[in-house]
């Protein structure tokens, strides 16, 4: 079976890889571009832990296949601590014990980003139902949310 | 044990491994590869129960790029003997066919053989070219119906232990225990009020967010390496050793960061099979279960059914209580009925107690630990009768658990006393927690249950290095599913003085720290906090030795405070405190590197209690629950870091929450899996729920220097007869089986609305 050509874009950095026309998203960032970030934890869309941004919206890349993703703008976790400086989200994270194992954290912080991208001033339940597309076993989500609401305050003061 | 000021305990540093966790650094189980690394997939069965005729791999091994097929026989036999696994007992004549089928399949999912091949689409490929010739034989999936006579029996050689005279005639009763205290039928006619009902729980999965993930590498000379993540890489060891017949000192397991485990990654499942394979192929061989097989195939809990019979008299005084649990162990013995009995009265100080258990198989995967193995189930029997007492009785849920409860010098029905604990003093904060003191909002109801786990202590190595410029390596061998590495660091940093962030924890595979036991069963901040405090408890022995030499006074001059050795007093002399970098910096003048060593087999971990209390609305049009307001209240002896504390708690709790009222594992006709993915088997996601309020209550465990009790398994005991409780305020029906889910609370709700109007 021949491969397919992909030109992407993916934190920042040109990319081109040969995908199977069968091969995922995630199976092309995980297996063939060593980005191991992204988590598989069901491979069918439901838990999350794969979650990326791609040409600005958040999608599961599970359900993406890398054909699709020619021409694309790729955002993955490990695209978004600036240099050694952690993304406001991932700082908090961790200082608010806001993961335990840490198998779902990737893609809880890419889909929080993505919702401060576009939402700079949620509500509890706006957090709670954005993200209720990513599954966590460990922490109950109490935290998770404590986490965003934190840093969408202090992204807000630093905003104005 | 009087209050102590600590620098480190009690405070909430960012833990060791943060960074590594949210820039997608740390690398869990599928993350591990190795240069020219085969695909394995494991062919699974599609029946319930049949004998396996014949396995015909021949046109599978003829596939290009397939380099091994394993089928049960290339796995040794192995003895009916049962060895300690996690918090449970297996039986390795079991455990080898439950990694691969031998004479019979025995649940829908069962491993029957497994390739590996150059990539995934070909040993998928060739999995579907293996041809199995079975005779489907009929099966049984549920508890009651499996313990029926004329049942189909899964295991000719079962005889039902622990029941005189031993039986003759094969069973799926595989266990019966007892547990008696006093005189329960003498107790019984004392009550003035007695509350009798039968419960049911269904099987539920640990549902950790990673699927389990192997790879093993075997090389020509006999030696083995293998990354698996794993709540135990010492017993992912010993299993492989076992079922291989490899020495354990030939096999070095690295433990991957693991996505949570729960106690189903106490087992092995892929790792023997994965080495197999890589022994008969000569290369690498990478193996990761889909969602799907984790559903089919590992875990879960046991299903059950509890009868409890609870007696007191008027002034709610509980006189006697009852309680027959039997338990569906899956495919081979081994279900967690011991814990589930002896903690379903563990709570209250009872006279008359008398609990019969039955380990039971039935044609679903076999069972593995889930969080407080056992507990929840008996539990959710007992908190639910007893707040049906409370009613009966008129008296507020915690008042009567008040008047009951254990305290120290109570004597249990499984034999321990127990000696300091704080459940009176989790029921006290319970009472008095903002939430219980906030009248219940209009339209919701409020329900309380307590919950107990034992904790436990076990075996556990650790070591402590210290380096040239003073900083100190933490060496432990067990895996941190949950922020461990920042409470051993801080019990380090404690114990010698010195900064947190001067101590570096690191988790040392099979080859690099002594043994431990599984992390489980709360066991790792009590028990593995053990170790490295003895551990660092030589190496401040040694600095002390060391100050001494450069000062020529003796050893016992000199007295270790803040990460410095000072003269003990000024009899000794006048000498300028020596810290632990300059001790550090002189150490290869004055004997040599600075390291301690701990070994131990904890005793003394200290039981702990919790208290739930939530308020929730029932849609009886529906059935939809609602969760309003939910507080875990919790004796933890010691909160090392009580961000992590309250993680275990909101955690577990909500792992509860989903057992009361979405989680079951659903089987058709045929006995088959229905729901094995997360759309249909539904975990609580982050919109089903409030925030989880905590209350951390602590009296010191006397057994550990810090006073830490386990935290982790307590809070998933308490929440399904919590929710069940305040159902049955907010609806006036007491649920019996779980989960509670909305087309069983809207079909009770209608059952009962012609009876309500009636009345």
């Amino acid at each position: 079976m021949s491969k397919t050509h992909v030109t992407t874009t993916i934190n920042g950095e040109p990319v081109e890889f040969l995908c199977d026309t069968s091969q995922t998203v995630l199976d092309v960032l995980r297996d063939q571009l060593g980005l191991t970030g992204s988590k598989e934890g069901c491979g069918s869309g439901d838990c999350g832990a794969c979650s990326i941004i791609v040409d600005g919206r958040l999608v599961c890349g599970c359900l993406m296949l890398g054909a699709e993703a020619e021409g694309c703008r790729i955002e993955t976790i490990e695209g978004m601590a600036a240099g050694d400086h952690l993304h406001p989200l991932q700082k908090r994270f961790v200082e608010m014990a806001a993961l335990q194992c840490g198998i779902c954290t990737p893609g809880f912080l890419v889909a929080s980003k993505a919702l401060l991208d576009r939402n700079p001033n949620p509500t509890e339940t706006e957090v709670r139902y954005w993200l209720a597309g990513n599954l966590c076993r460990c922490t109950g989500y109490d935290k998770i949310i404590r986490a965003v609401m934190d840093v969408a305050a202090e992204l807000r003061e630093t905003a104005r | 044990m009087s209050a102590r000021t600590y620098k480190w305990i009690g405070t909430r540093p960012n833990r060791p491994d943060g960074a590594d966790k949210v820039t997608g650094r740390a690398r869990f189980g599928a993350d591990f590869n190795m240069p020219g690394q085969l695909v394995g997939k494991v062919l699974r069965s599609p029946h319930a129960h049949a004998l396996i005729k014949s396995i015909d791999t021949s046109a599978a091994e003829k596939l290009a790029g397939v380099k091994a097929v394993v089928t049960a026989k290339d796995f040794p036999e192995q003895e009916n003997i049962t060895v300690p696994a996690g918090e449970m007992q297996v039986n390795l004549r079991d455990v080898t066919r439950n990694i691969m089928a031998r004479e019979k399949v025995l649940y829908d999912g069962h491993a029957v053989a497994a390739v590996a091949a150059t990539t995934e689409a070909v040993a998928k490929e060739a999995l579907a070219l293996i041809k199995v010739e079975y005779e489907i034989l009929p099966h049984v999936i549920d508890v009651e119906a499996a313990m029926k006579d004329g049942a189909p029996i899964l295991h000719d050689h079962l005889r039902t232990e622990g029941v005189e005279p031993k039986p003759t005639k094969a069973t799926n009763i595989a266990k019966r225990i007892d547990f008696a205290k006093g005189d329960v039928a003498a107790g019984f006619r004392k009550a003035e009020v007695v509350v009798e009902r039968k419960f049911t729980t269904q099987p539920v999965h640990q549902g950790y967010i990673e699927p389990h993930a192997a790879l093993a590498s075997a090389s020509e000379d006999g030696q083995v390496q293998v990354w698996s993540t794993t709540q135990g890489h010492f017993q992912v060891r010993g299993f492989c050793s076992r079922l291989l017949n490899i020495e354990t000192s030939q096999i070095r397991v690295t433990p991957s960061e693991i996505g949570g485990g729960f106690g189903g990654k106490t087992v092995v499942y892929l790792e023997p099979v994965a080495i197999r394979l890589s022994q008969k192929s000569g290369k690498p061989v990478k193996m990761v279960m889909t969602r799907e097989e984790v559903f089919r195939a590992s875990g879960p809990t046991s299903a059950g059914v509890v009868e409890v019979k609870i007696g007191a008299t008027r002034d709610g005084r509980i006189v006697a209580a009852e309680c027959m649990v039997a338990l569906q162990a899956g495919a081979f013995p081994g279900s967690p009925v011991g814990p589930a009995c002896m903690c379903s009265f563990a709570c209250y100080d009872i006279d008359d107690i008398k609990v019969v258990g039955y380990d039971v198989v039935s044609n679903r995967p076999k069972v593995a630990a889930y969080r407080a193995p056992g507990a929840p189930i008996s539990c959710w029997g007992v908190e639910s009768a007893i707040d049906e007492l409370a009613i009966e009785l008129g008296m507020d849920p915690i008042e009567l658990r008040l008047k009951n409860a254990a305290k120290q010098g109570t004597k249990t029905h499984y034999g321990p006393t127990f000696n300091r604990i704080g459940f009176v003093e989790t029921l006290e904060a319970a009472k008095s927690s903002p939430h219980y003191q906030t009248p219940v909002k209009r339209g919701f109801h409020r329900g309380v249950a307590a919950g107990f786990w034992f904790n436990v202590g076990a075996d556990s190595s650790a070591a402590a290095h210290v380096g040239e410029d003073g900083t100190v390596t933490v060496i432990s061998g067990n895996p941190d599913i949950g922020g461990s590495r920042a409470s051993l660091a801080m019990m380090a940093a404690e114990e010698l003085g010195v900064d947190y962030e001067k101590v570096r924890p690191v988790i040392a595979d099979t080859s690099s720290i002594g043994f431990n036991f599984v992390t489980g069963g709360s066991r790792v901040t009590f028990a593995t906090g053990l170790a490295v405090v003895n551990a660092v408890k030589e190496v401040v022995r040694e600095l002390k030795i060391r100050a001494a030499k450069i000062w020529e006074v003796e050893p016992e001059a000199v007295v270790w405070e803040n990460g410095m050795a000072k003269p003990a007093s000024t009899n000794v002399g006048e000498f300028e405190p020596l810290s632990l970098s300059q001790l550090a910096a002189m150490a290869g003048k004055t004997g040599g590197p600075i390291n301690g060593h701990a070994q131990l087999n904890a005793q003394g971990a200290g039981p702990g209690f919790g208290v739930h209390i939530v308020d929730l609305a029932v849609d009886h049009d529906t059935g939809i629950v609602t969760i309003d307001r939910y507080t875990a209240v919790q004796d933890v002896g010691t909160a090392i870091h009580p961000s992590y504390v309250e993680g275990q708690m909101q955690g577990g709790a909500v792992q509860g929450i989903g057992w009361a009222l979405n989680e079951e594992y659903i089987y058709n006709a045929k006995g088959k899996l229905d729901n094995p993915g997360f759309l249909d088997y539904r975990i609580p996601v982050a919109s089903d729920l409030p925030m989880i309020e905590t209350v951390i209550v602590e009296v010191p465990n006397p057994s550990h220097p810090y006073g830490v009790r386990g935290v982790g398994e307590v809070p998933i005991v308490p929440p399904m007869a919590a929710v069940g409780n305040a159902i049955a305020r907010a609806t006036g029906i007491r649920f019996l089986d779980l989960p509670m889910s909305p087309p069983r609370v809207s079909a009770a709700i209608d059952a009962a609305r012609p009876k309500m109007a009636a009345e």
